[in-house]
């Protein structure tokens, strides 16, 4: 096993030199086991403590989707949520829930996962003093308002939700505020994981070394720099790991991870970086994965400034869509990891979960010629010019914002029509959106929390939901949002959303551009490597040659 | 000169209090770094304020730096905002950092005056202009194409070393991304060696030595390099900050987190404990790495005198 | 005041090291000019410049990229910001000789029009941060004692300050367009190096003896440091400048990348380099690379060839 064990991740960065003179000794080796059974996975830094409730990226999400099982999980090539722990859901009014647990899970400290497990994890997350950045899930628990009131500098007027109720060692009741079809259907999403009692009786242990009920066990942490991840052999779910574990890996920068995976010192990295999607096919061959995730990138009007706003608006905005070339751009820049996007909610969901392609219709098409027409129709863009904002100290946004706007300047037959704003931070950039200050159009892009229509539609377009960041406000989308959410069964409610946007086609808030795909390499020491739709690789499924 | 020294060490604490006020406030102006905590979607005002209160954020600037002065004469720098003590952060930044700085500066003084010295003393030559256009390259071509082209070639070409620098950055794993750093430097030296060389070649004490008939290997470097290489060392004393903070484009190629990198997340973040921090540590090397440098002036050119 | 050019004549090479250039300079007998007036230093200096090659080499492709940074139309006929994205970076062809960049521009068109803005951001900002740091590390070095305690202290505090950092934090605060705020930011965050140099090279001046006697003379502080000390302490500042200004061309792409520097579609070399090296573009379309850099180069190269020359001129000791 020469090559498993040179290429141990702890011996990332030996020279040349002392792999000549170790050979397949590996004496440096600091870790645990020959390694030949680990995957060696790139990471990147979560931005927060990795909490369930406090963790709203991807890089945090991937651990937490190792290290926590919770009542549901999301089937990782069709995206359905499917009992995990939870025994049975039951509702009568979609209101009134009744969660019965699987017997027989422990954490990973030996103690059992019970009822108290889980409401004790849901009242911390939603309650304010705990500040956890993802307490919004909880906002459909009664009792929300209380824990976690709205205002700014508001005081949390109880300790609990009022709305959880353990009533047996493995059963507790939920009640929602108001009904909720699809409500169970969330509770794949990390934020809902169960905690064990020694989260709460020691938080700081507990967060430098995670303790949970997944599939994998943490077996060491060094903060912002690696994480090894042992097999859980207590494991009670059905999912258990097929290789020994996972060792992953901090990289700063996309590229050096993807220079280790070609160097052979790298099993799996998720997102290829965007500059070496032209070669990775070349590079990688079908050890590339480039398959659809849970991601839409749009661009989103100021429609609180009177220029974007009213009938005209419409026109204008309809018109710089008409105006964009999305088949060119993402062939060109995006080498195909990005599809043209025809709706507002993304292929993942499938057919049956609300996805249409083309319900979006000429609009969402490149025409040129109509979209000159439209914008003169208007009586052309406010001021004669628009900009294009983003931020650009992350992702690779710099080039697409070039073609979006050469594109549009092309079609318009018209230079610096459309400019490029850049914002240098992301902090910055949403300072601005969120205080209203935007002037012309400004990127935005959605990664689904669960993979439901109502997640692509509610939070971004209802009036004054969290993300609407264009202030668009309409009754009627409101009202079939409304029914959508109390309808009584599945299929009525994604008719009913699908309806809410066709609304949303007629008045364009904003501008929807592509899908994005989730992109991977792999090594060829391991196979069987898949990305679920939240394009998070499916590390369980992993085997190591 | 003992006096001369503990005078300039006194001098750092003004400067120290200056530079973190100065830092300061600018993280502070910024802007709030709350929102951006949580992603693409719009804040709850709530939990954003209870962050706030978490991190001193709504106090009056002046409040908070006093609050963070303070903590810092208890050791305490604060912690970042994904929950880390910023002095963890610069305990593991600053020694990669200063052990690549310290292989880039050997790399500046080997090549740098060695290529100096030669090319100052065969100016015109074809040595000289082969330097030239070396330079000319380095400064036109961006650190990150070479970096990243040295980068495919020896780690994934020939396999001569990993792309990656381990979290220990053991000496050996840092010669590449040490090299890449000294490039634009190493321009810097070898410049600045040619001239002061070229000037000196021609003064009385060169000839003299010359002409009492000393070797010609002996006059290059005890008189003549002695002498020319105040502007140099001079360089070098403030390179040894810039090779520290400045080292971003070199970190990410090389997957290093060091000072450089710490430094730009934190800036992206807009997190102050963390930009103020290693500001305020790089301040004193550059005071410290200043201080040396003078008092190197009084070895070089003993007609420097430091009362 | 010590006669400097009187020894000239016998001043031999004792390496044999004589540089061509400062051969023919040598040459140049410069008589009739009346010795020690005021102005001689730099008449004299202007004498030599203009029958050394370098110089005028350097001189006329420095004149060559102001005529097209000024009127770029003369030898580009497209516009810079026309681009196809369908021949996205296609090669080198007949009527594109540079071939295409990422965004189907025509690479030829911008790094002509890129001169403009790389040019004025270089040569604004580079002289900014020579004049500071030559000002305030000289009189730090001149002066000594408080002055050179208060000054390099204040160096250092401006030493620490990160680059992205200061001009965030600047350039959202002015509200000034084009170039000058970015020549503004470098300025004021990129002189301390060029102050310490010529801290260092002042300190190490005011000691030869000639200064000295100077003094002892009487002259002035004024005349001490224009007269004696500059042209002995110049010649590091230059060659700092001379670097400099090629790497503040990059560093205005840097900061541009970043979002604070020139705001697009201005076009400069340094954008179109890191456009370039971004994507790893260089990897499939070297071409896209190539040229900007090529032509940064051809403009630093002019301008370290005038350092030098200007140096050789200034320099009393290679008369």
């Amino acid at each position: 096993m020469i090559a498993g064990t040179r290429l141990a991740p702890t011996l990332v960065g030996v020279t040349a030199l002392a792999l000549l003179a170790s050979g397949c000794g590996g004496g440096g080796s600091g870790g645990s086991g020959g390694g030949s059974g680990m995957v060696r996975a790139s990471w990147g830094d979560p931005q927060h403590p990795l909490e369930p409730a406090n963790t709203n990226e991807v890089q945090g999400g991937k651990v937490l989707d190792m290290i926590f099982r919770g009542l549901k999980r999301y089937n990782p090539e069709t995206g359905e949520a499917e009992d995990m722990m939870a025994e049975s859901i039951e509702t009568d009014d979609q209101q009134n829930f009744t969660v019965t647990l699987k017997e027989g899970w422990t954490f990973q400290d030996g103690t059992e996962v019970t009822a108290d497990s889980y409401v004790d994890a849901w009242n911390y997350g939603a309650h304010l003093d705990n500040a956890q950045i993802a307490s919004y899930f909880f906002q459909f628990i009664e009792g929300y308002d209380e824990v976690h009131p709205e205002e700014e500098g508001a005081q949390a007027t109880a300790d609990t939700l009022s709305g959880l109720e353990v009533t047996g060692t493995h059963t507790f009741t939920v009640r929602l505020t108001e009904p909720f079809a699809l409500w169970p259907e969330t509770l794949g999403y990390a934020a809902y994981a169960p905690l064990p009692q020694a989260f709460f009786d020691d938080h700081e242990g507990w967060l430098a070394k995670p303790i949970g009920n997944g599939p994998y066990q943490i077996d060491s942490y060094q903060r912002s720099q690696s994480m090894r991840l042992v097999r859980n052999e207590d494991y009670a779910g059905p999912d258990k790991a097929k290789n020994d574990g996972v060792d992953l890996r901090v990289y700063t920068d996309n590229n050096t991870a993807y220079t280790d995976l070609q160097a052979g010192n790298l099993d799996v990295i998720d997102d290829v970086p965007a500059s070496q999607l032209k070669n990775a096919e070349s590079d990688l061959g079908d050890r590339y994965i480039n398959q659809p995730a849970g991601i839409i990138q749009t661009v989103v009007f100021p429609l609180y400034d009177d220029a974007w706003s009213g009938e005209d608006g419409v026109k204008l905005r309809q018109g710089i869509s008409m105006a964009i070339n999305r088949e060119q751009i993402t062939e060109r820049i995006f080498s195909g990891t990005r599809t043209p996007a025809s709706d507002f909610t993304s292929p993942v969901l499938g057919e049956d979960g609300g996805f249409q392609e083309g319900l979006c219709g000429e609009v969402c098409e490149y025409d040129p010629e109509r979209a000159r027409q439209l914008i003169e129709e208007a009586g052309g863009l406010p001021g004669g010019r628009v900009t294009l904002s983003s931020n650009v100290d992350t992702g690779s946004h710099r080039q697409w914002l070039d073609a979006v706007c050469n594109s549009v300047n092309n079609a318009l037959e018209q230079e610096n029509a459309c400019t490029v704003n850049p914002v240098p931070t992301f902090a910055d950039f949403r300072n601005q959106i969120t205080g209203r200050e935007m002037t012309g159009m400004f990127r935005a892009g959605w990664q689904m929390d669960y993979p439901l229509i109502q997640n692509f539609l509610q939070p971004l377009y209802y009036t004054d939901a969290s993300s609407n960041d264009g202030g668009y406000s309409s009754e009627e989308f409101d009202d079939l949002v409304d029914q959508a959410n109390s309808a009584d069964n599945e299929e009525d409610s994604v008719r009913l959303f699908k309806e809410a946007e066709q609304v949303l086609v007629d008045d364009m808030p904003a501008i929807p551009l592509w899908y994005q795909n989730g992109t991977a390499g792999f090594s060829e020491r391991v196979s069987d490597v898949r990305l679920n739709p939240f394009s998070v690789p499916v590390f369980t499924e992993i085997t190591v040659s | 000169m003992g006096r001369y020294v503990i005078r300039r060490l006194l001098q750092m604490i003004p400067v120290f209090v200056g530079a973190t006020f100065l830092i300061f406030l600018m993280v502070y102006a910024l802007g709030d770094p709350v929102t951006a905590l949580f992603g693409e979607r719009g804040p709850d005002p709530a939990t954003a304020a209870a962050l706030r209160e978490q991190f001193n954020l709504d106090k009056p600037v002046w409040q908070q730096y006093l609050l963070y002065m303070g903590k810092i004469f208890t050791g305490d720098f604060g912690t970042a905002f994904n929950g880390e003590p910023v002095t963890d952060l610069m305990g593991r930044a600053f020694p990669i950092s200063a052990r690549l700085m310290l292989v880039a500066l050997f790399f500046e003084i080997l090549f740098g005056i060695t290529l100096g010295v030669i090319t100052g003393l065969r100016r015109g030559r074809s040595l000289d202009t082969s330097v030239l256009v070396l330079t000319l390259v380095v400064i036109a071509i961006p650190t990150f194409v070479l970096g990243t082209t040295l980068q495919f070639f020896l780690g994934v070409e020939f396999g001569w070393i990993d792309p990656a620098v381990s979290p220990e950055g053991r000496l050996d794993e840092l010669i590449v991304p040490g090299l890449i750093l000294s490039l634009v430097s190493l321009a810097y030296v070898t410049r600045l060696t040619r001239t002061s060389v070229a000037e000196n070649v021609r003064a009385d004490y060169v000839r003299t030595a010359v002409a009492k008939g000393l070797p010609r290997r002996r006059v290059t470097v005890r008189h003549l390099l002695r002498n020319s290489l105040i502007p140099v060392v001079t360089y070098l004393g403030a390179d040894i900050g810039n090779l520290m903070a400045g080292a971003i484009v070199t970190e990410r190629i090389f997957n290093i987190q060091g000072v450089g990198y710490q430094l730009f997340q934190g800036i992206l973040r807009q997190n102050s404990p963390t930009v103020v921090g290693f500001v305020v540590v790089l301040v004193l090397i550059f005071l410290l790495a200043n201080l040396l440098v003078d008092l190197l002036y009084a070895v070089l050119d003993p007609r420097i005198r430091y009362a | 005041m010590p006669d400097r050019r009187s020894d000239r004549s016998d001043r031999s090479d004792p390496l044999g090291a004589q540089q061509r250039a400062s051969a023919d300079a040598l040459t140049v007998g410069t008589a009739e000019e009346v010795e020690g007036a005021p102005r001689g230093l730099w008449s004299d200096a202007w004498h030599d410049l203009r029958r050394n090659p370098i110089f005028v080499v350097s001189a006329l492709l420095i004149l060559f990229l102001v005529l097209i940074s000024l009127w770029p139309s003369l030898i580009a006929s497209r516009s810079p910001v026309h681009c196809e994205l369908g021949r996205s970076l296609e090669g080198p062809s007949a009527g594109h000789w540079f071939g295409f960049d990422t965004q189907g521009c025509d690479v030829y068109t911008r790094t002509v029009y890129g001169a403009r803005a790389s040019i004025a951001v270089g040569v604004c900002a580079t002289l900014g941060v020579a004049l500071l740091g030559a000002v305030v590390g000289g009189l730090a070095g001149f002066f000594g004692g408080f002055w050179d305690t208060l000054l390099s202290r204040v160096t250092d505090v401006f030493f620490g300050i990160p680059m992205v950092l200061g001009a965030i934090v600047f350039l959202s605060m002015i509200t000034l367009r084009g170039i000058w705020p970015v020549v503004l930011v470098i300025t004021a965050l990129g002189w301390p190096p060029i102050a310490r140099i010529a801290r260092g090279a002042v300190i190490t001046a005011k000691q030869n003896d000639y200064v000295q006697a100077a003094r002892a003379l009487g002259a002035g502080n004024t005349r001490l440091l224009l007269r004696h000390i500059m042209p002995n302490a110049i010649a590091p500042v230059i060659v700092m400048a001379t670097i400099v200004l090629g790497t503040f061309i990059a560093l205005e792409a840097t900061l541009s990348f970043l979002g604070v520097g020139l705001r697009p579609p201005t076009v400069s070399w340094g954008v179109d380099i890191s456009a370039a090296s971004d994507g790893m573009q260089f990897r499939n379309a070297p071409h896209i690379l190539l040229y900007p850099a090529a032509a940064l180069s051809v403009a630093v190269l002019a301008f370290i060839m005038l350092g030098d020359a200007v140096r050789d001129a200034l320099d009393p000791r290679l008369r």
